[in-house]
């Protein structure tokens, strides 16, 4: 098997069904014809038009302060939890929390939308907070989710983590904020870097949530695609998609070169 | 490390200000996180269970009142009419058989193509391993919603595949895969493709070299090592891959509706138009309630593969 030629040949196939959908996106976002079947030859005015559509621009706006928010609150939530979950030894409904925190990961995105729509409407009818839905509603539901997520990544690494340097400055008289956030918050700041990225990205990312929860006025980024690339493919969708693969390739690729140059270190 | 003295001052400030307040600092950081999920994660569920037994109403919320004040005082009103209407019509039926039948068949096609994928950069050397490591998640970093809606022009009757396929000359009538139940297998595969090779990836980095050496100086062919050690070793990060792609596969709403057609029936798709179509809050609770009730057994699967993931290590 290792010297064979079938697994490289599976594997090299693996990874082209994965890159040649992206790649035609960005080739096609080049193509000045509207068809995909015609090459119209290389032309950059889908992205013109894309950064002149008013309707895009203001969703990725309204995304992108969704995402920063929820990613920033679900952040810190989360980092909470996962404390509460690896240091603070025995706590009461600590079985209560753990579910709590998994159960989002693996709840399908229409029951988590449906409920949290439910709820928001009775909490209307109950105590008339929140008025109406728009982007605090989507930002309550994004940081639920992001908050499980961070939880995750943070307490896989404090549970990897030595806790003797914590235990050390305990015993050496600091008080446990001051343990956290000179001791613990610097060795965990990897993971709370990933997990806000992590966030970030499903929030900015989320179509299904956020139609449940959104009200007039705050359609998100992915609402305002779907229902254009409903009606059939577009180009100016392409070069957006360009834009964020770009955007995301430069980022994961510097991260990555960065890891490896301080490895090497 | 000592912070500058303005911040631990702020900080001092805050700490005493909660302590006045009657707060510990741990007592807060317990709550917190704790409240926060109860309130929008958990009485979320209660709520749709309440709203699952109640009926639909042409009013503002669309459904009648679980509590009723009556003339002897309050009272429960409820009714099991949206499960009977559920088990009734098939429809319903129907979209949860179907669901079960596409998450699972493109949970083994993504085994299939995954395990190869797998194997192969568990086998491979540093800096070549991280540098596959990393192929695999980038796609993940993009939009899955831009991911689903590549595949439209791929799939499509003039699109990518048919032109290079009638070009070549292997057919000379389009393919009609968009819109039928193939494009949605191939749009979760790919979307989810990810989810199995990185928990395979995980196992199989860990398997011991010198198993596989012994069972070949033994004499066993590499199809058997593979069927005797390398498989049933792996088995833990099989099941973790595969319900990493059945559970959400199941709930799946993008997929079906971008590239699924009017045929292709999916709960979450039924539970979204339930909703936003037909109005019926009431249905789309119960749909809700149904879904989960599903979802118990492979969660529990989950469970299992990942407490023998641990036993492993």
């Amino acid at each position: 098997m290792k010297r064979g030629i079938l697994l490289p040949t599976f594997a090299i196939a693996g990874f082209l069904f994965l890159y040649i959908p992206i790649v035609s996106l960005i080739i096609y976002s080049f193509n000045k014809s509207k068809l995909v079947t015609v090459w119209g030859g290389w032309s950059t005015k889908w992205y013109g038009e894309l950064l002149s559509d008013p309707q895009i621009m203001g969703a990725a706006w309204v995304s992108l302060k969704i995402g920063v928010i929820s990613a920033t609150l679900g952040t810190i939530l989360g980092t909470m939890a996962a404390m509460v979950l690896t240091r603070f030894g025995r706590v009461r409904l600590r079985g209560l929390l753990t579910g709590m925190v998994t159960a989002p990961l693996i709840m399908p995105d229409v029951i988590i939308g449906l409920s949290l729509l439910l709820l928001f409407v009775a909490m209307e009818a109950l105590i008339g907070w929140p008025a109406g839905r728009g982007v605090l509603t989507i930002v309550i539901a994004h940081t639920t989710f992001c908050m499980a997520y961070v939880a995750v990544v943070v307490q896989s690494r404090l549970v990897d983590m030595d806790d003797s340097i914590e235990e050390a400055a305990a015993d050496l008289g600091a008080r446990p904020l001051r343990v956290f956030f000179d001791i613990t918050l610097p060795m965990i700041a990897p993971a709370l870097i990933s997990g806000w990225l992590l966030s970030f990205t499903l929030s900015l990312d989320d179509l299904v949530i956020a139609s449940f929860v959104s009200g007039p006025g705050s359609s998100t980024l992915p609402m305002v695609i779907f229902s254009k690339v409903r009606l059939g493919v577009s180009p100016d969708i392409n070069a957006l998609a360009t834009l964020i693969v770009l955007a995301v390739a430069i980022g994961i690729g510097t991260s990555w070169f960065v890891m490896r140059r301080k490895e090497k270190k | 490390m000592s912070g500058p003295a303005p911040k631990s001052g702020l900080r001092k400030g805050t700490e005493r200000f909660l302590r006045a307040i009657g707060f510990s600092g741990r007592g807060l950081v317990i709550a917190v996180p704790t409240l926060w999920l109860l309130v929008f994660f958990l009485i979320p569920f209660l709520v749709v269970l309440k709203i699952s037994v109640a009926e639909p109403m042409i009013a503002r919320p669309p459904y009648s009142p679980l509590f009723v004040h009556g003339p002897d005082g309050w009272s429960l009103k409820y009714t099991f009419d949206n499960y009977a209407y559920l088990w009734q019509d098939s429809l319903y039926i129907k979209a949860y058989w179907s669901s079960v039948k596409i998450a699972f068949v493109s949970t083994v096609l993504t085994l299939m193509i995954g395990y190869p994928m797998a194997y192969y950069i568990a086998r491979s050397e540093e800096p070549k391993r991280s540098l596959l490591l990393l192929l695999v998640v980038l796609p993940f970093w993009t939009s899955f919603l831009l991911r689903v809606y590549a595949w439209i022009g791929i799939l499509k009757n003039k699109g990518l595949l048919n032109a290079v396929l009638m070009k070549i000359g292997i057919i000379d009538q389009p393919l009609v895969i968009m819109q039928t139940d193939i494009a949605v297998y191939i749009g979760i595969v790919y979307t989810y493709l990810p989810f199995m090779i990185l928990p395979l990836y995980a196992n199989l980095v860990k398997l011991d070299g010198s198993l596989l050496e012994a069972s070949a100086d033994l004499g066993a062919r590499p199809l058997t090592t593979f069927l005797k050690i390398t498989l049933p070793l792996s088995l833990p990060g099989i099941l973790a891959g595969s319900m990493l792609v059945f559970i959400p596969a199941i709930g799946e709403f993008v997929i079906p509706a971008l590239l699924g057609g009017p045929d292709t029936l999916m709960i979450g798709k039924v539970l979204w138009s339930e909703f936003f179509n037909n109005r019926d809050w009431p249905v789309a609770s119960a749909v809700a309630i149904a879904m989960l009730v599903l979802l118990v057994i492979p969660v529990m699967l989950l469970r299992l593969a990942n407490t023998k993931q641990e036993d492993l290590i």
